[in-house]
């Protein structure tokens, strides 16, 4: 695996940076505030340990061990009538706390309610797969695997969903490069036409604050394309005509005379 | 018996044209363009709203074909991601010659927006491309006027030149 970095200098760029602004945090309410999530609460807690819980934004944040978090779904789903998981994902928390934080968006069609089960783990811990108790978990399991490579154990088909099979590195974690990575830079050169052919291919432009002056006449202005690769100069321009028949017109084809054209004014 | 001369070199004195084979050869190539039934993103809508009714790609010849083997022309309507590309590299070999390649839209024409590590920047990485379209999404018009532009380049080729196997490598 690529060496973790400080996450601040992967993508180092210039940006302008309030030095005084102090970012938003949600505030957090006691569970004790809303009676369905206190009952739920309650009822978890005597069967499973919870770490911590509070409510954010009308959702009931559990946090559990990541070894119990089969049973949680499956306590929620029969006892507390939880009886969907929305999403599951994670959140890379590498370098401060050198692991994940693995969540589970859970909701109550009958009590109209919503709940966040969450936990942790280290960073090559594996998680076990709670796809006997939600079916929909098969493709979210997959998905964060392939982003974050989380192994989940117990998972019928543990491969990658998203990225090809055979893509390096997982592209959700801080430290993956957005531009400038090797592999996957070249990764379709090398696929189809080998890696001898890096040099005839060339590098990605990824400039996107590149400026092409003749972009505008090359590109935008009707009649005035240039092809690939000729130079332009003011000359060229004015030769290209901007007829879509040539001057040896093709067979059985009647010329076009502008002059006989009809251009509508306006639209009935 | 003939009752009647016949002046062949007349304009309609008979059914007979005279001309090259390179102008009767191009003529059938640019009026019977068949692409490939290909479609990437959004910009495969406008691409379906072309051949539907009310653009009407079919007054060009232009039909498209639900198979490779049959078809002239690819049009790369969206992004291309870096998964996809060798999926569409063989759709391209499977093509036979002469072949022809339309890049539509930004997205294909330079990776556009998705300057990210998971698109191919410019469908011409992967395949040798004729016409580049710009814009996001191009509008049924431009495809059309893309498809001329074709046209035209296919009528000023000549047949017999030493047939050069369009690859990158």
């Amino acid at each position: 695996m690529r060496k973790y970095k400080n996450k601040e200098d992967v993508q180092k760029k210039s940006y302008f940076n309030d030095r005084f602004y102090i970012t938003p945090s949600i505030p957090r309410q006691k569970v004790q505030d809303d009676e369905v999530f206190f009952g739920d609460l309650q009822k978890l807690e005597e069967n499973f340990t919870v770490l911590d819980a509070y409510i954010e934004v009308e959702h009931l944040v559990v946090y559990i061990n990541a070894s119990s978090n089969v049973e949680v779904l499956k306590y929620l789903r029969d006892e507390c009538e939880y009886d969907m998981l929305m999403e599951l994902s994670a959140i890379d928390y590498i370098k401060t706390k050198q692991g994940f934080e693995i969540f589970y968006e859970m909701l109550s069609m009958s009590k109209r309610k919503r709940l966040r089960v969450k936990c942790f783990i280290k960073q090559k811990e594996e998680l076990e797969s709670v796809i006997n108790v939600f079916k929909m978990a098969n493709w979210s399991e997959r998905e964060m695997f392939d982003m974050y490579g989380i192994k989940i154990i117990n998972h019928p088909f543990m491969k990658r969903i998203l990225m090809p099979d055979d893509w390096y590195d997982y592209p959700l974690l801080k430290t993956y490069p957005l531009q400038g990575d090797e592999a996957a830079s070249w990764y379709e050169v090398d696929k189809i036409f080998g890696k001898e052919a890096r040099d005839t291919i060339g590098p990605e432009i990824r400039d996107s604050a590149a400026i092409d002056r003749y972009d505008t006449s090359r590109f935008s202005r009707l009649g005035h394309e240039v092809e690939f690769g000729v130079e332009v100069t003011d000359k060229s321009l004015k030769q290209v005509s901007t007829s879509y028949q040539e001057d040896d017109k093709p067979l059985f084809i009647k010329k076009l005379d502008p002059k006989d054209s009809i251009i509508i004014k306006g639209r009935r | 018996m003939a009752q009647h001369k016949v002046n062949y070199f007349q304009d309609g004195g008979a059914p007979i044209a005279l001309t090259s084979i390179d102008k009767f050869v191009n003529w059938g190539r640019s009026n019977s363009l068949w692409p490939l039934t290909y479609g990437l993103a959004c910009c495969a809508i406008e691409m379906m709203a072309s051949g539907a009714s009310r653009y009407d790609f079919d007054r060009f010849g232009t039909i498209f074909r639900a198979s490779p083997r049959q078809a002239d022309v690819i049009i790369i309507a969206g992004t291309l991601t870096k998964k996809h590309a060798e999926f569409m590299r063989r759709l391209y070999d499977q093509m036979p010659d002469p072949k022809w390649v339309i890049s539509m839209g930004s997205c294909a024409n330079t990776g556009g927006m998705f300057n990210t590590y998971a698109t191919v920047q410019g469908a011409d990485r992967i395949v040798p491309v004729d016409i580049y379209l710009p814009g996001c999404a191009p509008r049924p018009e431009t495809l059309q006027y893309a498809l001329m532009m074709l046209q035209k380049k296919i009528r000023r080729e000549s047949i017999f030149r030493s047939h050069k196997r369009k690859r990158l490598v």
